[in-house]
């Protein structure tokens, strides 16, 4: 089994640290895992993405061209990637930042979920992207939502564990949007 | 008989390239006295560099490094690095140290690398025929500067001792000369100090030795030794620029 | 973060190189910051010192290489990092290095050029690193990772052949695959029998012969024979060292040929073509210099159609060109490096059944 999934959104929205979250529950699973980081030459602001691919076996690529599952936080992210999502596969929008209306992709499970709504209702926007990899893992049912859990402790300095239960709950709270 | 003059142990037997009247015998026999008399021949690690200095590891009976043209002062920086116990020291001629490799030297000099570079100053490229150097004088003609240095397209002289100097890194920077018996004894003072400072760790020691090149100036050996007096020790003077001991 | 554990970790691939810099016994790194591997710099700035070793920002990439040359002289493991324009500037000290018979590791993160072209994955510097790079004729070992774990192991080969072979040897990487991260097993520095380093500058003992290192022949007849020795000694490396990886090459009908990061995203579409019923397989060089020349031609004499694939407009080919049997033919597909340039394995699976279905 060889899954892929495709984070994109503006410098600032957590893409990266959502991407590495989703390896390190990976990895917990004892998956292979690559992650391939992208960004803009700004160092905030400026467009961030990333590719997660794990495997019980080889990794393979870890470009993909048209990913099974797209996460898209922003409109502009929304505007170059959601075209590209393979045929039977998953788009989850961040319908907070970007106009549903109309939206029209055909072949494609398109999930709405207005993580930033979410995010400032359970106290601070910054756990955006944890709202987004809670809509992940619901859709694609790829990782337990345990290991997202148990990556949070490996992932985040020590300092900050504090901060998990927080998290967890804005995860909770993605899944629960994504189940609709 | 008693013997009281013979070659340095730092030094081969062995007749050297350099020209009638250079000056260049004379710094290789200063730099191996000091290496005798503080008994370090056997941790020494020299650096040569391109230009007439090329060769010495055919004259000095230590290990030695060629660096590429200018980068002697990486070179020994890495070495030093690497072998901190060893004593090292660079050999360059004023192309070398102060042309194409200015940045080495300046940021060798600034890290405070404890190394001591022995600069030999005469005012032109000797190697490849006398062209204009970066400490060619003013008005002085060489085979690329025809009508004499320009200073108002060629720059003037750099004074490296005294820029050297003006660098925290620097522990001792002193300009001599070796054109008469008196400076040729203070210039063995101020090579030995420049090497005690390296086995004291104190840092990084420069010696800026003003030197003739009868061939290219197209003088006598003479007449060389007095235009380092006439021309070379007004514009560059002799003297002790930075000394840690002092401060 | 430790070195030398078994245990899996999940790091970036240039700091797979830093660790296994460190595991291997560097003592010097030497360098200048460039973006994609300045990540290399910042973990041995922080990790090398506490492990009694040195690290230097050099005032720059000329100053780097040749702290590098510098060190490697005096006897210890030594490595610098750059990326193309910084490697460019590393060209003369790496031609003081092989006309000096030095060994130390030179990394290269490919980015896009020429000039200051852009940081993102590029693989036009194959021939500037395998054919030497610099002045008088000369080559140094290259190898080319396509994974985070050969980022870690081959870094660690690199320091074994260098001392080996006593000339530079250069991982040739690329943005890709320094900047993603996969899990890693650091395994300990392998027990390779190296050679006394005899010829170290040291300080010369009473009784000992002096040791210089230079690359300054001007006898007789001197420099002929340095060249016809190390050319002796590049044969060894080819009859010795070339490494390569095959995946299903058995019965292919089309072998694809690529290396470092296009080869992983090759790897893909050649699988992508094995479930859609087509005879293809992948051949990977991981020595560069040496190039596996002879694994090439006996794969040429069953099949007789290769596509080489590069983040260039053709490099490598020539070298597969140079290698297959003279009846076999190599197509191309190539995308100049820069923005948006990187291909996807969807990408290669059309040109791979564009060349499949020409061939039947």
């Amino acid at each position: 089994m060889r899954c892929d999934v495709f984070f994109a959104g503006y410098g600032g929205q957590g893409v990266l640290l959502a991407g590495n979250l989703l390896s390190y529950a990976a990895i917990h699973e004892g998956k292979n895992v690559s992650f391939f980081p992208a960004y803009g030459v700004e160092k905030r602001g400026g467009s961030a993405m990333c590719t997660i691919v794990f495997a019980d076996g080889d990794t393979g690529s870890p470009v993909v061209g048209n990913p099974s599952v797209s996460v898209l936080l922003n409109q502009l992210s929304f505007d170059k990637y959601a075209a590209k999502v393979k045929q039977g596969g998953i788009c989850i929008v961040n319908s907070s930042l970007v106009e549903c209306q109309n939206i029209s992709l055909p072949g494609v499970e398109v999930v709405l979920v207005p993580m930033n709504q979410i995010a400032i209702d359970l106290g601070d926007v910054r756990m955006v992207n944890m709202v987004a990899c809670g809509a992940y893992i619901e859709k694609s049912g790829a990782l337990q939502s345990a290991s997202l859990e148990a990556a949070l402790k490996k992932a985040l300095p020590e300092r900050n564990h504090r901060l998990i239960p927080a998290n967890v709950k804005a995860m909770e709270a993605g899944a629960h949007a994504a189940r609709g | 008989m008693k013997q009281v003059f013979t070659r340095p142990e730092s030094l081969k037997d062995v007749s050297t390239h350099f020209c009638p009247g250079c000056h260049h015998g004379s710094v290789h026999r200063l730099v191996a006295e000091a290496l005798d008399e503080f008994g370090i021949r056997s941790e020494t690690i020299g650096v040569a560099s391109v230009g007439c200095s090329v060769f010495l590891y055919g004259y000095f009976d230590v290990d030695v490094i060629e660096a590429p043209h200018g980068r002697a002062p990486a070179v020994a920086t890495g070495a030093k690095r690497a072998r901190p116990d060893r004593i090292v020291f660079t050999y360059q001629g004023d192309g070398d140290l102060a042309a194409i490799g200015m940045s080495e030297i300046i940021h060798a000099a600034n890290r405070g690398e404890d190394i001591t570079v022995i600069f030999v100053n005469n005012t032109t490229y000797g190697m490849t025929g006398g062209q204009m150097a970066p400490t060619t004088l003013p008005g002085q003609k060489t085979s690329t500067s025809p009508y004499g240095r320009d200073t108002s397209k060629d720059g003037s002289p750099f004074k490296m001792a005294e820029l050297l100097s003006n660098l925290d890194g620097v522990a001792f920077s002193a300009r001599v000369a070796l054109n008469s018996p008196k400076n040729v004894l203070n210039a063995k003072k101020m090579i030995k100090t420049a090497f005690r400072y390296q086995v004291e760790k104190k840092g990084f020691s420069f010696i800026e030795a003003l030197a003739s090149c009868p061939t290219n100036w197209g003088m006598s050996p003479i007449d060389a030794n007095q235009r380092v007096t006439d021309e070379m020790i007004p514009y560059f003077p002799l003297g002790v620029y930075k000394n840690t001991a002092n401060l | 973060m430790q070195t030398g554990t078994p245990e899996k970790i999940f790091v970036k691939g240039n700091e797979a190189v830093a660790m296994a810099a460190l595991e291997a016994g560097c003592h010097c790194y030497f360098g200048y910051p460039i973006t994609p591997q300045s990540d290399i710099p910042e973990y041995l700035s922080r990790e090398l010192p506490r492990l009694g070793g040195e690290f230097i920002q050099a005032e720059s990439e000329i100053g780097a290489i040749n702290m590098l040359l510098g060190a490697s002289a005096a006897g210890v493991r030594a490595m610098t990092s750059s990326s193309g324009p910084g490697i460019s500037l590393k060209q003369e000290g790496i031609s003081y290095m092989a006309g000096s018979e030095l060994p130390g590791v030179i990394v290269d993160v490919m980015r896009a050029g020429p000039g200051l072209g852009g940081i993102d994955a590029s693989q036009a510097d194959y021939f500037q690193a395998t054919r030497g790079g610099g002045h008088g004729g000369y080559r140094i070992i290259v190898l080319a990772p396509a994974s985070v774990q050969e980022m870690y192991d081959l870094t660690m080969l690199a320091f074994d052949l260098s001392d080996i072979y006593r000339m530079p040897a250069m991982v040739l990487a690329d943005s890709v695959i320094g900047q993603m991260k996969e899990s890693v097993t650091c395994g300990p520095r392998p027990q390779t029998v190296l050679p006394p380093k005899e010829w170290v500058v040291r300080g010369r003992a009473a009784g000992e012969p002096q040791n210089v290192v230079k690359s300054l022949y001007l006898g007789d007849g001197e420099m002929e024979a340095f060249h016809w020795k190390m050319q002796a000694r590049y044969q060894e490396l080819a009859d010795r060292e070339c490494r390569w990886e095959e995946v299903q090459t058995t019965d292919a009908e089309l072998i694809v040929t690529a290396f470092g990061s296009t080869s992983r995203i090759a790897k893909t579409a050649v699988a992508m073509a094995r479930e859609a019923g087509m005879k293809v397989g992948l051949m990977r060089p991981i020595t560069l210099f040496p190039f596996p020349k002879k694994a090439y031609a006996a794969l040429s004499e069953r099949c007789k159609l290769f596509l080489d694939i590069e983040l260039s407009t053709g490099q490598m080919i020539d070298d597969v060109r140079l290698s297959v049997a003279r009846d076999a033919d190599v197509a191309f597909y190539g995308r100049p490096p820069g923005a948006g340039s990187l291909p996807t394995p969807e990408e290669l699976f059309e040109q791979i059944k564009k060349n499949y279905r020409a061939s039947a």
